[in-house]
């Protein structure tokens, strides 16, 4: 079970849907953030996995699996920032009180 | 009593992580890498659903750590041991601390915590599992090339000879980029300066008297 590659992706399957869910599902733009953290960890693992084997992807997958996660962190970055900006007008962290472009 | 239903909790936890661990380890005669794998999986499964489910928004925070500890763990299984001590020092360490931070700044006391969900969660939920069945069936179903029957361990000294080799112009560019996210959260997460008050301040006319007092007082 560990050594076939059909596990781990549907490992990888399984947290991509969670954060999938988590994202269309909550209210709190934290948590929606949150969500897209679990994704991008799921999709890290699908590259791992198969960096782990396919032998022409020996170290490529790790390789990518890094820029994977630096572009995450500046993803986080940005979007938590991004919040917390709008936290100071609106002072609510949910989502659904952000209608400013409906009215 | 809130000890003890703690206790209890974690008690139920680590019965749900361990179960089918234990269970994989005495069918497959002794197997460790699958019982570990079980082990990490069910831990990671866990935490992510109890990251998208749970009302305290903190919890969810510390259950999302928790996630990441376990994944770190499958990726050492897989034989990276240098994108599992990443995943510790990125998103354990960095990723997770601003995410707290996050989460700190922007909670009221009154409530935000009621009423977690959307009013679409249940079509969310069908549409999650749609999704998990649909790549579930695309995995299963696809016959990939070149496969080896055992896991390929990423040595870290080749892997850092084509990080520098092959990969270096990914490399500058995602330092530029992560240059510029450090640039824009800063600028977009400041504190705007108070704005003084503006002044309408005229210059008066030399020979005007600003104030009868002052003028009385200066004689």
């Amino acid at each position: 079970m560990a050594d076939t590659l059909n596990t781990y992706l549907t490992l990888s399957a399984a947290l991509f849907a969670i954060g999938t869910f988590g994202f269309l599902a909550r209210r709190n733009a934290i948590s929606m953030l949150m969500s897209i953290e679990l994704m991008l960890n799921a999709v890290n693992l699908a590259i791992v996995a198969f960096g782990a084997f396919i032998p022409g992807l020996q170290d490529r997958g790790a390789v990518i699996a890094l820029m994977v996660m630096a572009v995450a962190a500046a993803e986080a970055t940005v979007g938590l920032a991004i919040v917390i900006a709008i936290y100071r007008n609106r002072k609510t962290p949910l989502v659904d009180e952000y209608d400013a472009m409906r009215r | 009593m809130r000890a003890w239903l703690y206790l209890i909790a974690f008690a139920i936890g680590v019965g749900i992580v361990m179960t089918p661990a234990i269970l994989v380890f005495i069918l497959e005669g002794g197997n460790v890498d699958d019982a570990l794998l079980t082990a990490f999986a069910a831990l990671m499964l866990l935490a992510g659903i109890a990251v998208v489910t749970m009302k305290d928004i903190i919890r969810c925070g510390l259950a999302m750590i928790v996630c990441f500890i376990a994944l770190a763990g499958i990726y050492v299984q897989l034989g990276a041991p240098l994108v599992a001590a990443a995943q510790v020092i990125v998103y354990i360490g960095a990723i997770s601390v601003l995410v707290l931070f996050a989460i700190m700044l922007t909670q009221t006391k009154s409530g935000s915590s009621q009423l977690t969900f959307q009013t679409q969660a249940g079509w969310a939920g069908v549409a999650a599992i749609v999704l998990f069945i649909l790549i579930g069936v695309a995995v299963g179903g696809t016959a990939w090339p070149t496969l080896v029957s055992q896991r390929l361990p990423a040595a870290t000294h080749d892997l850092a000879t084509k990080l520098f080799s092959d990969y270096v112009l990914p490399f500058e560019v995602v330092s530029v980029l992560l240059l510029a996210a450090v640039i824009g959260g800063v600028f977009l997460a400041k504190q705007e300066a108070p704005q003084a008050p503006t002044l309408d301040w005229q210059e008066p006319e030399p020979g005007t008297r600003l104030d009868s007092s002052l003028g009385d007082a200066n004689g």
